[in-house]
């Protein structure tokens, strides 16, 4: 059916007894399909159900000229169906209107005992729902009262929205037949329209009757109608018509005068309602307060009700800004566009800040200035000073595997110590161990997303001793899934392991293939070249000045760690301080080496012969010369 | 004075009938009074002399019932138009949410008119009220006496409405007028009032 063009928006007048149904109508014609749908509209007869059903179709089609909309009504709706069966068109039947961007439909209470229509609109009502294309009825009962309705069709109306218009009141129908007098060009004596707006009416539509019936009589009477003619064609419809009517003439058009101005005055609130309500919509965020407002009798504070909306919604954006930024999985949460959920919003960024506890940073000793290169770890510190360039872009994730006492940690904290200096780079440093303490103790707490929101954000993770993740299945997962996030959104990783990520036992192959991805750098026993600048560092002389001898012994022992140096030049130190001495070549000997005699004479020999360091229990590095520069001093029997 | 109570929902609107003495203030609310239904009528409370002069002031109540939810009244006031009780006049101005001027058409009592609206612009100019932004309608009352002896709407409108205020002329003792002019004062307070309900 076509859409008549005089049903439009702007001829329908609205008053409080259609306003929610107007708005509501606007709402979903300037943007069908995403608002209310189904919109479903219901009044007695002849209250304008067809023309606000029309003005939808009008506007959204003003709106958007593209747009397919069809109006009919059921019965049409139901011809249509048995002739497309009839005709074995059922299909297309089905199409035409399952592609209708808007599907306006009228009378729909003639769906009563129509089980096979009640179904096939059903499967509509739900297929173009899932395409997000408007449905709009309207029907002269509500849902419930419409007999033997499919109570899924009735759960279908109400998850959209359910509007009514009720009679219009004094005001609305003297403002309707004030419009009509307006566009028949007739002009009555003051007061005759104000009586017959008095006047006992079912529906609009017998108003008009009445007005028409006015019209007529005022063109063939000689002189224009007062109210007493007015009273004479309605008869008995005038409401409490008493006979004092003439005295109290006067007072009741200044009463009725004055309800239209105190109308407009404290009605004032619900065009201002309206129009906060289409605002907020039209950006996305639920009114569902507003409206509850809307459909009220008098406002209760309107305006502190906005007021109040408008800093709610403030206040989310607020929130939703800042969750954003710390979590860019948080964005578009649907509690941020729901001022009614503001609590949960407030609830939901204080979780995320809770997971904001600022996480282990890197020990600010340990730096490259600090850290001494070799032949032993070239590689891996090379690799280091890559990946603080570029961290994210060269080596990542940049795993150096070593075993305990060379250095790893502290080179993996001089890395962290650089990419600090970067700008705005949040970065967590720490250990597998306390990494899965932490698992342990957000579980028990029940904060694991937080816990993985802390996570989440740094730019860079450095995690020490990944071995110890070892059949700790649930960390490893934890582990996994945030090395793929960090991995994918660009951020830097470095993890120490004691050996080759593949060689851990227990440790998930999925992860394996991650760790091995990067660049895998060994750190070695520390070579005499390290071993000699620990030496020259740590040994405590007088001034600069270190005995080159002393460097030159230290440096030969045998160490397989960095540790194990350091052990030994801090025991040379110590005897040195104790016997106030300076530390020479000869105290070290007396000193490392006496211990090594020491320990011959409580323990027994091995049977091999050889002997092992005081810092390694298990196997001996000095039956082997690896680095040979002065050949003469150094055998391997000079420990006996 | 609040206009517009939204927790209770109640509009009240204080209109103050203003003027000369002999202007017909009192007989403007005495028609009105008269034209009140039994079941909304009030009391009307009216203080007069000896002389039958209004010696503190007139009050109207009027309760229009329940208008879209809010009750409300109209409270009518007069002034004594008398000269000398000027501070009775400012007590009554008080809180007042729109004035009707009633003049008398009476052209030999022009002065009087002239000087009633001097004493209006100082007490209200004296009470802080700013005189371009209160409603304020004039009535020319008397204008069924003979021509002869009174002055022309156009007239009075030279002489007293240099502010162009809404101006009716009325017949108090029959009431021509009187409805017109009430209603036109009402209009004005409301409209105030919806601009600022709207902040």
């Amino acid at each position: 059916m076509e859409l008549n063009r005089q049903f439009s928006f702007d001829s329908f007048l609205v008053g409080p007894n259609n306003r929610l149904a107007v708005t509501a109508a606007r709402t979903v014609a300037e943007a069908p399909g995403s608002a209310y749908n189904p919109l479903f509209i219901y009044s007695a007869t002849g209250l304008g159900k067809t023309h606000l059903l029309m003005a939808v179709g009008l506007l959204a089609k003003d709106l958007n000229p593209d747009l397919n909309v069809e109006y009919l009504t059921l019965e049409e709706f139901v011809e249509a169906f048995h002739a497309a069966v009839a005709a074995g068109q059922s299909e297309a039947f089905r199409k035409r209107f399952s592609e209708a961007g808007l599907l306006l439909i009228d009378d729909v209470q003639f769906l009563t005992h129509r089980r096979e229509m009640q179904s096939e609109l059903l499967r509509l009502i739900k297929e173009l729902q899932a395409s997000n294309r408007q449905i709009v009825l309207a029907s002269d009962r509500p849902p419930a009262e419409i007999q033997n309705l499919d109570e899924r069709l009735i759960a279908g109306f109400a998850g959209g929205l359910i509007v009514d218009i009720g009679k219009p009141e004094f005001e609305t129908r003297l403002a309707i037949l004030r419009r009509r007098a307006q566009e028949r060009c007739v002009s009555f004596e003051p007061g005759v329209l104000e009586a017959l707006a008095e006047a006992e009416v079912a529906n609009v539509r017998e108003l008009i009757g009445l007005l028409n019936r006015l019209i007529a009589l005022q063109a063939v009477s000689d002189s224009p109608l007062g109210t007493e003619d007015v009273r004479e064609l309605l008869g008995d419809r005038v409401r409490a018509a008493e006979p004092a009517a003439a005295v109290r003439d006067e007072f009741s058009q200044f009463v009725s005068h004055i309800s239209a101005a105190v109308s407009q005055t404290v009605e004032a609130w619900r065009k201002r309602l309206g129009e906060a309500i289409l605002r907020w919509e039209a950006e996305g965020y639920k009114t569902a307060r507003l409206e509850a407002l809307l459909a009220e009798e008098a406002p209760l504070g309107a305006d502190q009700a906005i007021e109040r909306f408008e800093r709610d919604v403030a206040r989310l954006k607020e929130i939703e800004s800042e969750v954003t930024a710390l979590d860019r999985l948080a964005a578009g949460n649907a509690v941020f566009r729901d001022p009614d959920r503001l609590e949960e919003a407030e609830e939901l960024l204080k979780k995320i800040r809770e997971g904001l506890v600022p996480l282990p940073q890197p020990a600010p000793l340990w730096t490259f200035a600090e850290y001494l290169a070799g032949e032993c770890n070239k590689v891996a510190l090379g690799a280091a000073r890559a990946v603080c360039e570029a961290p994210g872009e060269r080596y990542n994730p940049l795993v150096l595997v070593g075993p305990a006492g060379v250095g790893k940690t502290h080179l993996m904290h001089a890395i962290g110590n650089a990419l600090l200096t970067l700008p705005g780079c949040e970065i967590g440093c720490l250990s597998a161990q306390e990494f899965v303490d932490d698992l342990v103790e957000a579980t028990e707490q029940n904060r694991v997303e937080a816990w993985r929101m802390r996570f989440r954000r740094v730019r860079a993770l450095l995690m020490d001793d990944v071995h110890l993740l070892a059949g700790k299945d649930r960390s490893q997962e934890e582990l996994f899934h945030l090395f793929n996030l960090l991995a994918g959104s660009g951020a830097q990783l470095v993890f120490t392991i004691n050996r080759p990520p593949a060689e851990v036992p227990g440790l998930d192959d999925r992860l394996v293939s991650r760790l091995e991805g990067g660049l895998v750098a060994s750190l070695g026993a520390p070579d005499r070249e390290l071993k000699a600048a620990l030496a020259r560092r740590h040994l405590k002389g007088p001034g600069s000045k270190i005995d080159d001898d002393l460097v030159d012994y230290l440096a030969s022992r045998p160490a397989d760690s960095v540790r194990a140096v350091l052990g030994m030049i801090q025991r040379v130190n110590s005897a040195a301080e104790a016997r106030g001495v300076e530390p020479t070549a000869a105290l070290a000997r007396e000193v490392l080496e006496g211990e090594i005699a020491r320990m011959r004479a409580t323990r027994p020999v091995p049977a091999s012969g050889i002997l092992a360091s005081p810092t390694s229990a298990v196997r001996s590095r000095e039956k082997f010369v690896w680095y040979w520069p002065d050949v003469a001093g150094r055998a391997i029997e000079e420990s006996f | 004075m609040s206009l517009v109570n939204f927790t209770t929902r109640e509009i009240t609107c204080k209109i103050v009938y203003y003027g000369p003495g002999r202007s017909g203030k009192t007989t403007n609310l005495q028609y009105i009074y008269e034209r009140v239904p039994e079941d909304r009528k009030g009391r009307m409370v009216s203080l007069a002399t000896q002389t039958d002069r209004t010696l503190f002031f007139d009050f109207l109540p009027l309760e229009l019932g329940s208008i879209s939810g809010f009750k409300t009244r109209f409270q009518l006031y007069t002034v004594p138009g008398q000269v000398y009780y000027n501070a009775t006049r400012k007590l009554v101005l008080q809180g007042a949410d729109g004035v009707v001027f009633v003049a008398d058409s009476q052209a030999r009592q022009l002065d009087e008119n002239i000087e009633s609206m001097r004493n209006l612009h100082a007490n209200l100019l004296e009470q802080g009220v700013d005189v371009r932004t209160l409603p304020i309608v004039l009535q020319y009352n008397k204008q069924d006496l003979p021509r002869e002896l009174i002055l022309a709407p156009s007239e009075l409108d030279e002489a007293l409405n240099f502010r162009e205020w809404p101006s009716f002329s009325a017949e108090a003792l029959s009431g021509k007028g009187v409805f017109e002019t009430l209603k036109a004062i009402s209009e004005l307070v409301l409209k105030k009032l919806s601009g600022e309900g709207s902040r």
